[in-house]
C-alpha cells in the first residue's frame, strides 16, 4: 500500500463508550498495521461489539480517537471527517461482514445485483463489466456460479455469507471489519468459511479486525489478539502466545474454558 | 379527429348538474337547511370543523350540506375555503383550566375537586335504535336535570394534581418558541411537537382512532390512562398591537384529553407519569382520546423509547394522516393514464414476445 | 353570515373577491422564491409552504400553485393532460386559470407561453419564450429504495445514486433490458438525480439542453424543482445498454405520423385497435398543413 508499514492503516486511542450510565467500553488503544488480522475476543457484553462498532464508524464513541489511514492524507480522524467523506470510506476503503448475513446483503436483488452494488456505488457503468467482476468474485468466495441470479433468501446461510464477503471485497477494501463471521453456522460450514477466509486473508494480505468469541476462528485467522471483560482489554498479545500461554486470570479461565469443550 | 376517450367541458358541466340533482333528492321532501344541520348534526360539524381546521359551525353546516352529508369531502370544502382567509391575528394560548365546563371525567381519580361531570355522552346509552326519533317529537322532551352547583364551580386540572407532587413530568414552557405551522410551512423532521399536534389535530379521525388502537394491542405500548376528559366552553384572546393587552373576541367549544403514561425513566430523567394530549373543537372524546395516545406514541424519540410500532414512527404518522392529502391522491388513480399505461403495454408486449421467442406482438417493435 | 357568500360552492360569484390567479401575493412570493432556489440548483427538491388549493391532492395542485405564481395578464395558456387539451382534468384546470386570471387561453403549442402539463411533453419543439409546469405525484426519485425522507434527502446530499443504478441491473438481468417505460429517472446537470414526472421515457430526451424553462411543482409533497434552459438531462442507463425510447411498428392511424408517442385505442371487442398521436395539438397541426398542401395542390 502507498502509505508503507511506517504507519499504523488504523489506530485507536483512549476510546471509551458509555450508555447512560452504563460502560459499554473503556479506555482502549490500539493500532493495526496493513496486512494484519487483529481478533477480539471476550464472553457477550464483554463490550467487543461496542468496540467494533465505534473503531468502524457507525456509533461515536463518547471519549477518545479513530483514526485511518486515508489514501490521500494519511492518518484522519473519522469522526472528524465529513458525513459524506465516512460514508465513502465505508463504501470503498472498509468492508463490513456482518454475522446474520440479512445485516450485510439486499434480500431484495440478486446474488450478482448484490455484489454490483458497491461498483455502482462507486461509478460503475458498464453492465457487462460488473457482472464479469461479481462473477470473478463469487468464484474465489467458491459460490455456485449458476445461481448469480438469484435472491439471497434462496441461499442457505454458509452461501449467504459468501455472499456478503464477496460484496465487501469486491471493491479492494483495506479494512475489512467482521462480527462473528462464521456464528450461527453448522460446525462443518463453519470450517470450511473459515478455510475460506483464512486463503482470503492471505492471498488479499487483507487487513481486518474479527469479533468473535470463538477462540478457534481467532487461532485460525489472526495474527494479534485482544481479550475484552468488562467493557476493557486485559490482555494483548501474539495470538498464539495468549491462546497458548494466557497471563490474565480471565485470559486463562476463557482458554481453559474452550479447551474443555 | 377520434375523442371517444377524451372528456370535455360539456361533461365536466353536465356531471356538476348531476352532482347537485343528487344532493337534493327527491324535492317532495323540504331541503335540508344550515339551521337544521348545524344544531341537529352536531357530532358531523364537530368533525368537520376540527379536521377542516376552521371553527364555524355555519361554514361547516354549509360544507356538510354541500358534500352531501360526506365528511372527508366537507373537510376538503371548507380547508379550501381557509386557505384564502387572510390572517389577522393569532390568538393567546386558550386556559382550559378556565373552561366553563360541560362534561368531566377521571379515569385515575374516584373523587377530585370539582368533581366527575357526566355531561352529554353516549357512553352508557343502549345502543337500541330509538323508534320514537322517527316520529318528529324531540320537541317534547323534558328538560335534563343539572346540579346547580355544576355552573362555575373551579376545575382544576387532574394533571396539575400530579404535577404539584412532582410525579408527572412538567410541560415544557414554551413562552418563546414560535409553534410551528405546516398550513405555512413545509415539514421538516424531525419536528417539533406543536407541530405534531396541529397535525394530529387536522389528522382523520379513522386513522387516528387506528393508530391508537394499535398502541394498546401492543404495537408501540405505552401504558395510557385517561387522566381527563373535559369538555366545554374556552375564551378566544387575541392582542391587539395597538391596544397591547388581550380582548375575548369569543368563545368555542372544545374537548380536551390528557392522557396520564407510564414511564419507567432513562439515563437522563427519573421514572415519572409522562402526558399525551388531544384536543378538538366540539365534543369529540373519541378523537381527543385518539389524539392523545398517538401523541404520546410520537414522543418516543424524545424520551427514548425504541421506535418500533407505526404509531410511534413521526414521519408515517404525518405523511398519512392528513384525509384530504390522502384521498386526493388515492383518488388521482382516476385521472387518465392513457400513456403511462400504453408505455407499460408496449413493455409488457415486448418482454412477452422476447419470453416466448415468438413474433412481436402488435405494438411491440424495435 | 356574509362569509358564506364566498365558500366555494358560489365561486363564479365570488371569483371577483379572488386575487389573480387564486393565490395571495404573499403566497405568490413564497414560491416565487422557491422556484429561484430551484433554479438555480437544477434538479434540487425546494420544500415550499404549498397551500390547499380547491382542487384534490394528487389533481394537479402543485402544476397550479406554480402556474400561479408565474402568470401574468399577458400570457397565453396551454393545459395538457396525457398529451391531449379536451382530457377532463386539463378542461378543469384551463377553466380555473381563465375564470380566476381571465388570461388568453389557447391549445397550439406554438402559441402558448405557458404549458402546463400532467405525464407528456408536448411533440412540438419548445422556445426560449416558452415555460412549461409539470405536475408531479411524487417527487423524489429514491423513494422506492428508501420510504424515509429524512434518509433520501442525505442521499441526495451525499449524492449517493448506486442504489438507482441496482435497480437498471436488476431488469438487465432479469428481461434483458431496463423495464422503467415511464417517470424514469435522470441526472440534472450532472448532479441531482430528478424524478421527470410520469412523462413516457420516450420524452425524456426533449428535457435535454431544452431552450424553455421548465418547472416541476408538486403540491401534496410540497416540493419544487426546475430544469433551467439549456440544461443537461440525462437518463440513467449503462453504457453497453444505452437508455432507449419507445417506438411502434405503426404510424398515427388520424395524421401519418411516424415519430410521435401514441395512444393505443381500442375500436371494438374483437381486439380491434388504432393507434393515434397521444398530442393532440401537434396531430391537429400536421392535418391542417396536410389539408393546406392539398388545397394548393388542387389550386395547381
Amino acid at each position: 500500500m502507498n502509505s508503507g508499514s511506517t504507519a499504523p492503516l488504523l489506530s485507536v486511542s483512549g476510546l471509551s463508550h458509555y450508555y447512560g450510565a452504563i460502560t459499554g467500553c473503556c479506555g482502549v488503544s490500539f493500532d493495526l498495521w496493513p496486512g494484519e488480522v487483529i481478533g477480539v475476543v471476550g464472553e457477550s457484553g464483554s463490550g467487543k461489539t461496542t468496540l467494533l462498532n465505534c473503531i468502524s464508524g457507525r456509533m461515536a464513541p463518547t471519549v477518545g480517537k479513530v483514526e485511518f489511514c486515508t489514501r490521500t492524507e494519511g492518518l484522519a480522524d473519522i469522526y472528524r471527517m465529513s458525513e459524506a467523506e465516512r460514508r465513502m470510506l465505508m463504501r470503498t476503503d472498509w468492508g463490513f461482514v456482518h454475522q446474520n448475513p440479512r445485516d450485510g446483503l439486499r434480500m431484495g436483488v440478486s446474488a450478482g445485483a448484490n455484489i454490483g452494488e458497491r461498483l455502482m456505488a462507486v461509478g460503475a457503468r458498464h453492465y457487462g463489466e460488473i457482472r464479469d467482476t461479481a462473477n470473478d468474485w463469487l468464484g474465489k468466495v467458491e459460490f455456485n456460479l449458476d445461481r448469480m441470479d438469484h435472491l439471497p433468501s434462496t441461499f442457505s446461510g454458509g452461501m449467504q455469507q459468501r455472499l456478503q464477503i464477496a460484496r465487501n471485497l469486491v471493491t479492494g477494501p483495506r479494512l475489512v471489519f467482521m462480527d462473528e463471521p462464521t456464528g450461527g453456522l453448522d460446525v462443518s460450514v463453519q470450517a470450511r468459511l473459515l478455510d475460506l477466509l483464512r486463503e482470503l486473508v492471505t492471498d488479499l494480505g487483507l487487513s481486518a479486525i474479527v469479533v468473535t468469541h470463538d477462540l478457534a476462528v481467532a487461532r485460525l485467522i489472526t495474527q494479534r489478539l485482544m481479550v475484552m471483560r468488562q467493557g476493557e482489554v486485559v490482555e494483548t498479545g501474539l495470538t498464539d502466545q495468549v491462546l497458548d500461554d494466557p497471563q490474565h486470570p480471565y485470559s486463562q479461565l476463557l482458554v481453559s474454558s474452550i479447551l474443555q469443550v | 379527429m377520434y375523442v371517444a376517450v377524451k372528456g370535455g367541458k360539456r361533461a365536466i358541466d353536465n356531471a356538476h348538474r348531476l352532482l347537485a340533482e343528487e344532493r337534493r333528492g327527491n324535492k317532495d321532501v323540504p331541503e335540508l337547511t344550515l339551521d337544521q344541520i348545524r344544531e341537529q348534526m352536531t357530532g358531523a360539524v364537530d368533525r368537520v370543523m376540527t379536521e377542516g381546521s376552521v371553527y364555524d359551525r355555519n361554514l361547516a353546516a354549509l360544507a356538510i350540506k354541500q358534500a352531501r352529508g360526506d365528511l372527508v369531502e366537507a373537510v376538503f370544502l371548507l380547508r379550501a375555503f381557509r386557505t384564502t382567509l387572510p390572517r389577522f391575528a393569532a390568538s393567546q394560548p386558550i386556559d382550559t383550566g378556565k373552561m366553563t365546563v360541560r362534561r368531566r371525567i377521571s379515569a385515575t381519580y374516584k373523587d377530585l375537586p370539582g368533581g366527575q361531570l357526566l355531561g352529554p355522552t353516549f357512553d352508557y346509552t343502549h345502543r337500541l335504535l330509538d323508534f320514537s326519533l322517527a316520529e318528529e317529537t324531540g320537541d317534547h322532551l323534558p328538560p335534563a336535570d343539572t346540579a346547580p352547583a355544576d355552573v362555575g364551580r373551579a376545575m382544576p386540572r387532574v394533571l396539575d394534581q400530579l404535577d404539584r407532587e412532582g410525579l408527572i413530568e412538567s410541560e415544557v414552557p414554551t413562552d418563546n418558541i414560535e409553534p410551528g405551522d405546516l398550513t405555512r410551512d413545509p415539514l421538516s423532521f424531525p419536528v417539533d411537537r406543536s407541530v405534531r399536534l396541529q397535525n394530529l389535530a387536522r389528522g382523520d379521525e379513522g386513522f387516528l382512532l387506528a393508530l391508537a388502537y394499535s398502541t394498546q394491542r401492543g404495537y408501540g405500548r405505552n401504558h395510557p390512562f385517561a387522566g381527563e376528559i373535559r369538555m366545554g366552553e374556552v375564551a378566544v384572546e387575541i392582542v391587539p398591537e395597538e391596544l397591547g393587552f388581550p380582548i375575548e373576541i369569543g368563545e368555542i367549544t372544545v374537548t380536551e384529553c390528557e392522557m396520564v403514561n407510564q414511564f419507567s425513566g432513562s439515563a437522563e430523567a427519573p421514572p415519572q407519569f409522562t402526558r399525551g394530549y388531544g384536543l378538538v373543537f366540539g365534543q369529540q372524546d373519541r378523537k381527543a382520546m385518539s389524539m392523545a395516545l398517538v401523541d404520546r406514541a410520537l414522543r418516543a424519540r424524545e424520551l427514548h423509547e425504541e421506535i418500533e410500532a407505526p404509531a410511534q414512527d413521526e414521519e408515517f404518522v404525518m405523511y398519512h394522516s392528513d384525509a384530504v392529502e390522502a384521498q386526493g391522491f388515492v383518488q388521482h388513480l382516476k385521472l387518465p393514464h392513457y400513456v403511462d399505461f400504453q408505455s407499460e403495454l408496449e413493455l409488457i408486449r415486448r418482454l412477452r414476445s422476447s419470453f416466448q421467442g415468438q413474433a412481436p406482438a402488435p405494438a411491440a417493435a424495435e | 353570515m356574509d362569509t358564506i357568500s364566498q365558500s366555494p360552492d358560489n365561486f363564479h360569484a365570488a371569483s371577483g373577491s379572488y386575487n389573480f390567479a387564486y393565490l395571495d401575493e404573499q403566497t405568490k412570493r413564497m414560491i416565487r422564491r422557491a422556484l429561484l432556489k430551484a433554479i438555480t440548483i437544477p434538479g434540487y427538491q425546494v420544500p415550499f409552504g404549498g397551500r390547499e388549493m380547491p382542487l384534490s391532492y394528487g389533481w394537479g395542485t402543485g402544476g397550479i400553485q406554480v402556474t400561479a405564481s408565474v402568470i401574468g395578464p399577458e400570457d397565453i395558456l396551454k393545459v395538457i393532460d396525457q398529451g391531449a387539451d379536451d382530457t377532463t382534468n386539463a378542461v378543469s384546470i384551463r377553466s380555473f386559470f381563465a375564470k380566476t386570471t381571465g388570461v388568453e387561453t389557447t391549445t397550439e403549442t406554438a402559441e402558448a407561453t405557458l404549458i402546463q402539463t400532467r405525464h407528456r411533453i408536448p411533440e412540438t419543439p419548445l422556445r426560449e419564450d416558452q415555460v412549461i409546469v409539470y405536475q408531479v405525484p411524487i417527487p423524489e426519485p429514491l423513494r422506492w429504495l428508501e420510504p424515509r425522507e429524512t434518509e433520501t434527502r442525505k442521499m441526495h446530499g451525499l449524492a449517493e445514486y448506486g442504489g438507482m443504478h441496482v435497480r437498471l441491473y436488476e431488469d438487465i438481468t432479469r428481461y434483458g433490458k431496463i423495464a422503467t417505460s415511464y417517470d424514469y429517472p435522470v441526472i440534472v446537470n450532472g448532479r441531482y438525480l430528478m424524478r421527470p414526472s410520469p412523462i413516457p421515457k420516450f420524452d425524456n430526451p426533449k428535457m435535454d439542453q431544452n431552450p424553455a424553462l421548465q418547472l416541476f411543482g408538486a403540491g401534496r409533497e410540497k416540493r419544487i424543482y426546475a430544469v433551467p434552459p439549456y440544461t443537461s438531462v440525462k437518463s440513467l442507463d449503462f453504457e453497453d445498454h444505452p437508455f432507449e425510447i419507445q417506438t411502434w411498428d405503426q404510424d398515427c392511424a388520424i395524421c401519418g405520423s411516424t415519430d410521435s408517442f401514441l395512444d393505443e385505442v381500442i375500436t371494438d371487442d374483437a381486439g380491434g385497435r388504432m393507434f393515434v398521436c397521444s398530442d393532440t395539438d401537434y396531430c391537429g397541426q400536421r392535418m391542417a398543413a396536410h389539408d393546406a398542401s392539398d388545397e394548393t395542390e388542387t389550386n395547381q
